[in-house]
Parts: C-alpha cells; sequence; structure tokens
C-alpha cells in the first residue's frame, strides 16, 4: 500500500518534470521523485525485515541533504541561463555556448 | 519543607486538576480530551501573556522615554489589551482588489498555526509537556521554519512591489538567523546527549556545592550559547533591533502593509507567540527548564519558575527594544553570516572541549574554566573587532 | 490506521497533481510545499519522526525558499509568473509515458512477495540515529558534509555570475 502511494507519486513526478517546459517546474518534479524515492525507503524500513534497525533512515537523511544540495545548484543554474537568455523556458535553452 | 517537592499538591495541582476533568472517559477518548485540554490551557495563557505584554511593552517602553505609556483605560491602563483588541476587531477588513484573496486570507493564519504549533514541546513543569517527543526541540526548530512560507505569502499576496521587496528582506533575515539559532543549540543536544526537552531539562538538574545549579548557561560556552540563542531569536521574531520588516520608516511595515484590523492583529500576535516560544525554548535549554536555582527554593512549584524565567527573558527582549537602534538589513546580514555563525561554530568547539575535560581534578578545573573562557571570548573580540569599522569619525556610507 | 495512510495518500498527491498541472508558478511551488508537508506526514505515521522534523525542517523552511527566491528572480514581472499553457500533445504523451513507468512499479510491487515484516515500529531514537552516523556511517556522513558545502559554493559562484555585465537596454 505504501510503495503503490510512492510508486504513483513518483509517477507524478515523472508526468510534471516531462511535460512542462519550465525549468523550474521540471526541477520541482524532480524534487517530487526523490520524495517519493524517500517515502520507499521509509514503507521498507517500516514494514520490511532488516538486520540492522536503522539503516532506511539514516539512507533518507543523507538523500534528504543530497536533494537540498541538488536543489540550489540547479536552482543557480536556472538563474545563470536566465541571466543569458532572459526567460526560463527549457526549450530554449539548448546551446551551451551563450 | 517536610514532603519532597515533587508530591506536593501545589506542584502537582495542574495535573491533578486534569485527571479531576477528564479521569472517567477511557482511553483513547481521555488521550483526546488530555490533548485539547492542553491545546485550551495554552492558548488561553499565553493568549492573555501576550495581551499584558503588549501593555507592559508600552509601559515600560514609555518608562524609559520618560513618559507614562497608556494609563486611562482602567486602573494604570491595564484594560488596554483589552481595548486594543476590540479596536482591531471593528476595524474593516480591506483586501486590495488584485490581491490574491485566498493567500492574502492564508497567510496570517499560517504564521499564527505554525507559531502556536511550537508550543507543544516545551516542557512548563515537572510532568507537563503538552508532547513529549524524542526529536522534541527538531519538531521546535522545523515548526518555526514553516513560518517562513507564510512571511513570503503575505508578502506576494498583497500584490504591492514594496511588501514583496520587504518580504523578501523579512525571508532573508529570518533565514539568516535560522542558523546560529540552531548551531547555538547543538553543544547543548552533545551536553545532554537528547533531543527531548525534559530529558535536556533533567540533564540540567542537582546543584554544585548545594548552591550553583547545572544550568548550562553557567558553563562558558552555554553563556555564549545562550548569548547567541538570544540575539537569533530577537531576529528570528522580528524584534528591536532587527525588526526591519515592520518599521514604519522602512517601506511602511513591509509585508504586512495591506492587511488591516484583525489579520493585522494575528500577524502581531504571531510575532508575540514567536518571542513567547522562543523565550520558552531558551529557558528549557539553557537556564534549566523549571528547576529551581537553590535547593532550599524548592517549595515553590515547578509551573512558577518556569514563569518567573520566562517573564524574565520577555522583560529582557522589552528592554533591549527600549535601549538598542534598529539595523539596516547589510549590517543584519553582516552580524548574522560573519560573526554569529562563527561564533556558534567556535561556541561548538568549547563545548566538544568542556565535556572531553570532564574529569580534570582539583586546580585542573581552574585551568579548564581558563582555556574554555578564552576559547569563546578571544575568537568574538577577534571577530568583533575586525568586522567593526573601527571608533574613528563615522562616514556615511549609503545602503 | 489505514484510513490515516489513505488520507495522506491521497492528499499528498491530489497537491502534486494539482502542483504539476497549475498554471500560475507560485501556486505550484505553495501546493507543492503542501504535497512535501504530506510526506513528513507519512514519516510521522510511519514512525520515523526524526526524518519526519527533518523533511520538514529541510523542505519546507529551505528548498522552498530557494525555489521562491529562484522564481522571483527569475520573472521580469507578474505575467512571466504564469506559465505557458502545456500543448495538450506533450502533456498525453508525458501522461502516458509516466502512467507507464507507474505500471511497471505498481506490476513489479504487486507481484513481489513482500515479508509481513514487524508490525511495530523499529525503535530507532534520535541517540541510536546519532551513535550510527558518528561510528559505522562516519565516512558517508563527512562527504555528505563536504558534498553541501562544494554545492554551496557553486551554486553561489553560479548565480552571482560576473560582475562586468551590461546592463539591461530599456524595453
Amino acid at each position: 500500500m505504501c510503495l503503490a502511494f510512492s510508486s504513483v507519486l513518483f509517477a507524478v513526478g515523472l508526468a510534471g518534470a516531462l511535460a512542462r517546459s519550465n525549468s523550474i517546474l521540471v526541477l520541482l518534479g524532480l524534487e517530487l521523485m526523490l520524495n517519493a524515492a524517500n517515502l520507499n525507503f521509509i514503507a521498507f524500513w517500516r514494514f520490511g525485515p532488516s538486520h540492522s534497525p536503522a539503516t532506511g533512515v539514516v539512507f533518507v537523511i543523507f538523500s534528504i541533504a543530497v536533494a537540498a544540495a541538488e536543489a540550489s545548484v540547479g536552482l543557480a543554474l536556472i538563474i545563470a541561463v536566465y541571466r543569458h537568455q532572459r526567460n526560463i523556458r527549457l526549450a530554449e535553452a539548448t546551446r551551451l555556448r551563450g | 519543607m517536610s514532603a519532597p517537592p515533587a508530591d506536593s499538591v501545589l506542584e502537582r495541582a495542574p495535573v491533578l486538576l486534569r485527571d479531576w476533568l477528564t479521569g472517567f472517559l477511557p482511553g483513547r477518548a481521555r488521550w483526546a480530551a488530555n490533548s485539547l485540554l492542553d491545546i485550551v490551557a495554552i492558548l488561553a495563557v499565553f493568549g492573555l501573556l501576550f495581551a499584558f505584554l503588549t501593555l507592559a511593552e508600552r509601559k515600560i517602553l514609555g518608562r524609559a522615554q520618560n513618559r507614562p505609556g497608556p494609563n486611562r483605560t482602567g486602573w494604570f491602563g491595564l484594560l488596554q489589551p483589552f481595548a486594543d483588541g476590540i479596536k482591531m476587531l471593528t476595524k474593516e477588513d480591506i483586501v486590495p482588489r488584485a490581491a490574491d484573496p485566498v493567500l492574502h486570507f492564508l497567510a496570517p493564519v499560517a504564521l499564527l498555526a505554525f507559531a502556536i504549533l511550537t508550543f507543544a514541546v516545551i516542557p512548563y513543569g515537572r510532568d507537563l509537556v503538552p508532547v513529549d517527543l524524542d526529536a522534541a526541540v527538531l519538531y521546535f526548530f522545523a515548526a518555526s521554519s514553516g513560518a517562513e512560507l507564510a512571511v513570503f505569502m503575505a508578502g506576494w499576496a498583497s500584490h504591492n512591489k514594496y511588501s514583496l521587496l520587504a518580504s523578501m528582506r523579512a525571508l532573508a533575515q529570518l533565514i539568516s538567523y535560522e542558523l546560529p539559532l540552531i548551531l547555538s543549540f547543538v553543544p547543548v543536544a552533545m551536553a545532554a546527549g537528547t533531543l527531548s526537552a525534559s530529558g535536556i531539562v533533567a540533564a540540567q538538574s542537582g546543584w554544585k556545592w548545594n548552591l550553583v545549579p547545572h544550568w548550562l548557561v553557567f558553563t562558558p560556552w552555554g553563556a555564549a550559547g545562550f548569548a547567541i540563542f538570544m540575539v537569533s531569536a530577537l531576529a528570528e521574531s522580528n524584534r528591536s533591533p532587527f525588526d526591519l520588516p515592520e518599521a514604519e520608516s522602512e517601506l511602511i511595515a513591509g509585508h504586512l502593509t495591506e492587511y488591516s484590523g484583525f489579520k493585522y492583529a494575528l500577524f502581531f500576535m504571531a510575532e508575540y507567540f514567536a518571542m513567547c516560544a522562543l523565550s520558552g525554548m531558551a529557558v528549557t535549554l539553557f537556564l534549566g527548564g523549571w528547576q529551581a536555582p537553590l535547593p532550599a527554593l524548592e517549595f515553590i512549584p515547578s509551573y512558577a519558575w518556569f514563569a518567573a524565567k520566562l517573564l524574565a527573558l520577555l522583560l529582557g527582549f522589552i528592554w533591549v527594544r527600549a535601549t538598542l537602534p534598529r539595523l539596516r538589513v547589510d549590517q543584519l546580514t553582516r552580524l548574522a553570516w560573519k560573526f554569529l555563525v562563527p561564533v556558534a561554530l567556535v561556541n561548538l568547539g568549547t563545548a566538544a572541549f568542556w565535556s572531553l575535560s570532564f574529569q580534570w581534578a582539583g586546580p585542573l578545573q581552574l585551568v579548564r574554566w581558563g582555556i574554555a573562557l578564552a576559547m569563546v571570548a578571544v575568537p568574538t573580540l577577534l571577530l568583533g573587532r575586525g568586522l567593526s569599522g573601527g571608533l574613528g569619525p563615522r562616514t556615511y556610507r549609503y545602503a | 490506521m489505514n484510513a490515516v495512510l489513505t488520507l495522506i495518500a491521497l492528499a499528498t498527491i491530489a497537491a502534486a497533481a494539482a502542483a504539476m498541472a497549475g498554471r500560475n508558478l507560485l501556486r505550484c511551488v505553495l501546493l507543492l510545499a503542501v504535497s512535501w508537508a504530506g510526506v513528513a506526514g507519512f514519516f510521522l505515521w510511519a514512525g520515523a519522526e526524526f526524518v519526519a522534523f527533518a523533511q520538514l525542517l529541510i523542505y519546507l523552511g529551505a528548498i522552498s525558499m530557494a525555489v521562491l527566491f529562484a522564481v522571483l528572480l527569475t520573472g521580469r514581472s507578474r505575467e512571466d509568473l504564469v506559465a505557458d499553457r502545456v500543448p495538450p500533445r506533450r502533456a498525453l504523451y508525458a501522461v502516458l509515458a509516466a502512467a507507464a513507468v507507474g505500471a511497471v512499479l505498481l506490476a513489479a510491487v504487486a507481484a513481489t512477495p513482500l515479508a509481513a515484516g514487524p508490525t511495530s515500529v523499529p525503535a530507532v531514537g534520535v541517540r541510536e540515529l546519532g551513535l550510527l552516523l558518528m561510528g559505522p556511517h562516519c565516512a558517508a556522513l563527512l562527504i555528505v558534509g563536504v558534498l553541501l558545502t562544494v554545492a554551496l559554493i557553486g551554486a553561489v559562484v553560479l548565480a552571482a555570475g560576473e560582475r562586468t555585465e551590461k546592463p539591461d537596454p530599456e524595453p
């Protein structure tokens, strides 16, 4: 049941990340997918057998920290791209050279 | 004092009252009724405290400025808060036409909700914690950081360029000072070995030589940590000298500009509740919670001690407001990032040294105190000297 | 118990779907913040208190702030904040792809013989977490610390940009 919840959340995040052309919304879809993965970890930690009692929780702590780092770098990238093309439509960021 | 203090009737009065009121209910319903009683009690007590705190602030500020403060409504102005309440309730509620109505309504509600949520984990007395969580202080910081979203909502929903700008500045201030707040708490967690509020209070129990309590504020790193926590608490609740977001000379009222009547009162209430909650947490973390300072004074009930310490801290807040001028936004962020964060980190090192040098005996204790004091004072002085512009003739630099 | 879980799950998925499909960018961000709070609610339901509060502190208190700042810094006017309407074909393909992935995941979940597992919450207090983080997982903790520092410095460098920039020509 919890795994179904996290799968559906992952699918929603994936749909959002694929469909939107606004970079920030794509980033938000990514964050949603990361959250769904964390949900999965906690569901297994709670209901699944494991030989060490806290592996799931420790993993999720690291996952949240890494997600925070990735979000901040992603947003900085978006701001840098905005400085070049004056809007944040993902479809226009097709060239590596500004 | 023949009976041990934990059993005296006065001490256990709140718990006895609660059990008398809900004792006849079965299991789960009893838990729900207890929680409901806790909520009502907290709202009633802190609501009244908020009302009389506004009055106390105006009187004290007035006396500090050589004027009497409100003294016309009732004896010594005691009915002033109620007059203010009636005024706020009867004012017209103006919502700008271009404002986002849902967000405009939700912002003060969310802010107040997060401020009240933080009251749930503070131990008000022996056995008087509403919710005894294992990670209580983390919950406290999480609930108080949820208020930032509400500040943004307020600034954005007003559809006012200046409100938005001011709410961004308020947000910058809130985020900047969250870091020293949490960093100054980390040594406390290290010393107490737990994040639970009642565990931290229990770790500060007992007296050294039956005279000096083991409160964490009486250690070098504890005193520095307490100072950093208090400064950050001033900034987190938007109080002077960090009240840039709501000063009248700065962008009118900042993110609160477009709010009138009861919603403004809700913002105000949220600020005072945040002040009370942060003071309550400071009492718990550094001042030993509900414990008495001397063994001979233990007959005074624990919640009375908590109230006394809380009131002392709140009066300290008001005193600071009456005394210090307001900081500019760049001065405020510079203070947070360049001064408080490094000092808090050095404080962490000092606390580590303190707990590792636990067993030094006899005269080595003096050495321990000396080294700890040096580790706290020297970086503070050096950083302060380095960051301040010196005491020469003042050159005006544009903000 | 299952009623609470169903409620949290429905609220979170509804908020997430509204966030992904919405047009007003700020409303999307705020709805996503609601769904993050829903995820934290799930963590609380599952008994992982520390992670729930950490999720609230980091996501609601920090990441949403960063996203909101980025939204406001990259929009030149209030009209920019209404995102373009997604062309229906693209939306359809995206939803189909996501539904396919979701179906594969759900099939995998249904087909795996999951053990019943413990019925009570594994007791992991904050103290045990701390000891684990500082003991066996110390290397990971230090690496994540370095990662966060590098990410922060990189983000500041990227967002600050170069000092010599031509000023924006008047529209």
